[in-house]
């Protein structure tokens, strides 16, 4: 059988797939549900301060005709009075001894009422905190959310507040609207957080309804930013994710979030650092039931991978991540179609021709066009094979047989020991010398 | 016969039969999986008869979970290859999909559904489910159609010792003697016995219940019985001329199409099919596609009482099929080889208290349709006296065996029945439903006891 089970900062489940600080874990009604489909963990609907929402709340990014490509929410924190839900935390946490229950807490800037609220807290039973400084919208103009998760110093001082009091381990969730994550990744670190989950929502504005001229979720006429997330948001997440996985100065265990729909999401943010992973939006959209396939497709995966445990398979990926610097400028790599494959719907040659480098030939043949690559032109940057509606019709494939390399930052260097200048004549001396004509 | 059709190139018997359905490629299916909306206690899976779980296992397309999406198909189904082929699924799933009510193309189940049992069979069978441990008990199951394959998978897992009894030398009752070519080959048929089989289901093939074994013998030997026994052959027409060469029952015809050896069967130029339900249409557009010249349906009643499934009769009129509604058939004529029927146009007449409207002829309209051939496929006849033998059964004014609704059992509480034998002939889908619903009517039984 394989092992699902995960450590993530001390906080151990049966799998890795939590539900995320959201409505669907907003009460124990809803979390029981989600442990007894097979969810391994929750991070409860963020608690604290007394909160009221608005009616109309939630906007949704339709692409293609598939429903929900992108949420967008101005909700805020759990509008339950605080006393229902730590009563309710304590309950599930009884009744579900082996999953991992996580409480996010939200409260002003003062060090007596967090440390108030992180006693209250542990009493429940539970089995760690998460620190909501992601809340885009609401909460922000309170002084609490993303306006802490954007600085730093209050990043690090209000963590300090929590952590020189807390028995459990501390997660701090970070918001991704800053320029640089790491950052406030290392104030947590530095204030003895125990791990980071990441990302909470994007600053976002959904759409504009054009009859009316409203914004989406429209609320009496107004609307505002919110916060995105949904499988529009993922190539985001991953990206914060490696960003602070790849960090020595943080080096602490991450829970990923952000777009995460199915075991495939999920092993991309486990390749790239994850522990546990986290999920919102998916849930939102279908339910609980979701995770039977998540499981059941991760075991299924490692199995036909020869893998026992998420250990072996965590942070795979991260090695491979690098700068431009070292990448090989003579790697080459040209387009090739299959013309048995192809259906000639022409797209790669419009996309090369308009958008590219002009190294698709098309030929009449028997009613159709034939589209060619002219591989002495083409330069690999294969556009064409991602317009090809055709699986594996347009195939990128390597030419050179790797004796021959070079990186940019080599290049540099060499040009700069033989007191060359980095010119346009110098550099296409190097190209030509190695068959490669840009015109 | 008289003027038998003649023989085809080998490519165009291929040409002829080839699959109504052709199977999605990975690409497709994705695309086709991701259109589906994922509906909760879907209408789709409450409309299968065996209740697959549909939402899910399409899900589970989308995210390439293949054989888990496999495994939620075969937790309800043991025969879920040849349903995604054979299903009616326009009357069943795919009619109930969401997309009808908006007016848009349903989800494509059955062919979905197959996409994901071509990849497991394709992959070898990988296993997916485990076997209880084995309970000592055993039981025999007399007939290897899908209810009798569904009941017997189950049983294996759930730790029983299972043997399964079967007349015929090729196992998979209809599902391998049965259904249209163009709708599914013999080969699918028999993978899905070979995955039965894998669970530890012996079959013993060639061996008649009632000739070469008794029931009674059964009866000691096991520890309970099931019988999936299906139907038998067409019944007699009881019309003059029925003796002739070239008169021949549907079920008998096709079952040699059926052994795929094409140019062996032999075909009248001219066919006259009697009887227009499911089965009529699959003799009638067969022996069109064995090379037949002309095909014609002679039925009693009107298009609106016929029994064949709408897209059935679309088909067979896209095939070229005539059809003779309100004609009633008297007697078939010639020396010794069939030269024609002789039928007389009939008229509905006022509904009975039923509010069915009787067929009652016209007088003089008798007319004579020459043909070559006559298919005779007024329906199947039960296996009567096979049922009446065994002791302690109730067989029903239909001829049949009457049953608990919930555990298949029948007045002998050591034997239980599903499939045709029960319903009167429905479809491969419920008879793996049966099968399947008993096989826990056995456990209960046997746990009882
Ligand atoms: C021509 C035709 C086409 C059909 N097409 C379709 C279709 O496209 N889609 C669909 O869903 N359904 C179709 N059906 C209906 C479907 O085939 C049946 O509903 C289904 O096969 C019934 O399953 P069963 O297991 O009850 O019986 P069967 O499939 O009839 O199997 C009974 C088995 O028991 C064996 N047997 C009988 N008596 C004995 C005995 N005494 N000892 C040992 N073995 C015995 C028989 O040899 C046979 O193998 C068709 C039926 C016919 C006749
Ligand atoms: C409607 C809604 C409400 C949310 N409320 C909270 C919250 O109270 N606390 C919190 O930490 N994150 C909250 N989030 C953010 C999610 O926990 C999660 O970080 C984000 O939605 C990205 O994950 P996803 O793409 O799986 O939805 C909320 C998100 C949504 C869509
Ligand atoms: S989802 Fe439920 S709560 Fe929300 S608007 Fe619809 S009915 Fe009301
Ligand atoms: S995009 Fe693909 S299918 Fe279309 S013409 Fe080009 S190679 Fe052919
Ligand atoms: S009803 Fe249609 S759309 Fe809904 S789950 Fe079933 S197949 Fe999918």
């Amino acid at each position: 059988m394989i092992d699902l089970s995960i450590n993530c900062a001390g906080i151990k489940s049966p799998n890795p797939f939590w539900l995320a600080s959201a409505p669907p874990s907003n009460s124990a009604y809803q979390n029981c549900k989600a442990f007894e489909q097979g969810w391994g963990g929750t991070v409860w609907k963020t608690i604290g301060e007394p909160v009221m929402n608005v009616f109309n709340r939630y906007g949704g990014l339709d692409y293609n005709g598939q429903k929900i490509f992108g949420l967008n929410n101005i909700e805020l924190i759990s509008d339950r009075p605080i006393e229902i839900n730590l009563k309710e935390i304590a309950e599930t946490k009884k009744l579900w001894s082996d999953r991992a229950v996580i409480v996010s807490l939200m409260v002003e800037s003062k060090r007596e009422t967090w440390h108030e609220i992180v006693k209250r807290t542990i009493d429940t039973g539970c089995d760690g905190i998460e620190l909501n400084y992601g809340c885009p919208h609401g909460m922000s103009e309170r002084g609490m959310g993303a306006v802490v998760g954007q600085v730093p110093e209050y990043c690090q001082m209000i963590t300090e507040w929590v952590t020189e009091i807390s028995t459990i381990p501390v997660l701090v969730k970070l918001t991704p609207n800053v320029s640089n994550i790491q950052l406030p990744a290392r104030a947590a670190k530095s204030a003895g957080a125990h791990g980071i989950s990441l990302i909470n929502t994007i600053n976002s504005i959904i759409g504009i309804n054009l009859d009316t001229f409203e914004l989406k979720p429209n609320v009496g006429g107004l609307g505002g930013h919110g916060g995105y997330a949904g499988p529009a948001v993922k190539p985001i997440a991953l990206h914060l994710l490696s960003q602070v996985a790849i960090d020595p100065e943080v080096n602490l265990p991450i829970s990923g979030i952000g777009g995460i729909s199915n075991w495939r999401d999920a092993l991309e943010f486990i390749l790239l650092g994850a522990s546990s992973v986290q999920v919102c939006t998916a849930v939102m959209h279908h339910g609980f039931r979701i995770v039977e396939d998540m499981i059941e497709g991760m075991s299924n995966w490692m199995e036909s991978k020869g893998f026992s445990s998420l250990d072996q398979v965590r942070g795979k990926s991260l090695s491979r991540i690098n700068d431009f610097g070292n990448f090989d400028l003579l790697n080459k790599t040209i387009a090739r179609i299959d013309q048995s494959k192809c259906i000639h719907c022409n797209l790669c040659y419009i996309a090369c021709e308009d958008a590219a480098h002009q190294c698709i030939d098309l030929t009449p043949v028997n009613g159709h066009n034939k589209t060619e690559v002219r591989e002495k032109d083409c330069v690999g940057c294969a556009l064409c094979s991602l317009v090809c509606p055709v699986d594996n019709c347009i195939s990128m494939v390597r030419i050179d047989d790797g004796s021959a390399s070079k990186t940019w930052n080599q290049l540099t260097e060499e040009f700069r020991k033989s007191g060359k200048p980095m010119t346009w004549e110098n550099l296409a001396e190097f190209q030509h010398k190695h068959g490669i004509e840009i015109h | 016969m008289k003027n038998i059709a003649p023989k085809l190139p080998v490519e165009q018997y291929e040409k002829n039969f080839a699959e109504l359905h052709p199977p999605f490629t990975r690409n497709s299916a994705v695309i086709e999986a991701n259109r589906c909306l994922y509906c909760y206690d879907s209408p789709c899976m409450k409309a299968c008869p065996t209740h697959i779980d549909i939402s899910t296992f399409i899900k589970k397309i989308s995210t390439g979970n293949l054989l888990g999406s496999a495994k939620t198909i075969f937790q309800s189904n043991w025969v879920a290859l040849t349903c995604a082929k054979a299903c009616p699924v326009k009357v069943l799933c795919e009619g109930a999909c969401v997309y009808n009510a908006k007016d848009e193309k349903p989800i494509e189940i059955g062919r979905l559904q197959r996409f994901v049992i071509d990849n497991y069979f394709a992959k070898g069978m990988p296993t997916l489910f485990q076997k209880a441990e084995k309970n000592g008990k055993t039981i025999g199951i007399v007939g290897s159609g899908p209810a009798g394959l569904a009941c017997g998978a189950e049983l294996a897992l759930l730790g029983y010792d299972v043997t399964i009894y079967e007349s015929s030398d090729i196992p998979g009752g209809l599902n391998t003697w049965g259904i249209a070519p163009y709708k599914m080959r013999r080969e699918d048929s028999l993978k899905e016995v070979e995955l039965v089989k894998s669970f530890g289901v012996e079959i013993k093939t060639g061996i008649m219940i009632g000739k070469t074994i008794q029931v009674d013998e059964l009866l000691k030997k096991h520890d309970a019985l099931f019988l999936g026994v299906g139907l038998g052959e067409s019944p007699q027409l009881s019309l003059p001329g029925e003796e002739l060469s070239g008169v021949i029952g549907a079920l008998e015809f096709i079952e040699k199409v059926k052994t795929e050896n094409w140019k062996n069967v032999q075909v009248g130029k001219k066919v006259a099919v009697i009887g227009a339900g499911n089965t009529s249409i699959d003799a009638a557009t067969e022996s069109k596609r064995l090379g037949a010249e002309q095909v014609f349906i002679v039925y009693r009643r009107s298009n609106v009482e016929m029994s064949a499934y709408d897209f059935e009769y679309d088909l067979a009129k896209k095939d070229g099929i005539v059809f003779h509604f309100l004609t009633s058939p008297k007697k078939i004529i010639g020396d010794s080889f069939v030269e024609g029927v002789e039928c007389l146009k009939m008229k509905l007449g006022e509904p009975d208290i039923k509010g069915k409207r009787k067929p009652v002829p016209i007088a003089g309209s008798e007319f004579i349709l020459p043909v070559d051939m006559v298919i005779k496929a007024i329906g199947q006849e039960t296996k009567s006296s096979f049922l009446n033998s065994i002791s302690g059964l109730t067989i029903d004014d239909e001829g049949c065996v009457v049953v608990d609704q919930v555990s298949y059992q029948t007045t002998n509480p050591k034997i239980f029945a599903g499939g045709d034998c029960i319903n009167g002939g429905k479809e491969v889908v419920n008879a793996a439903y049966d099968g399947k619903r008993a096989a826990h009517g056995i456990d209960a039984y046997i746990m009882k006891k």
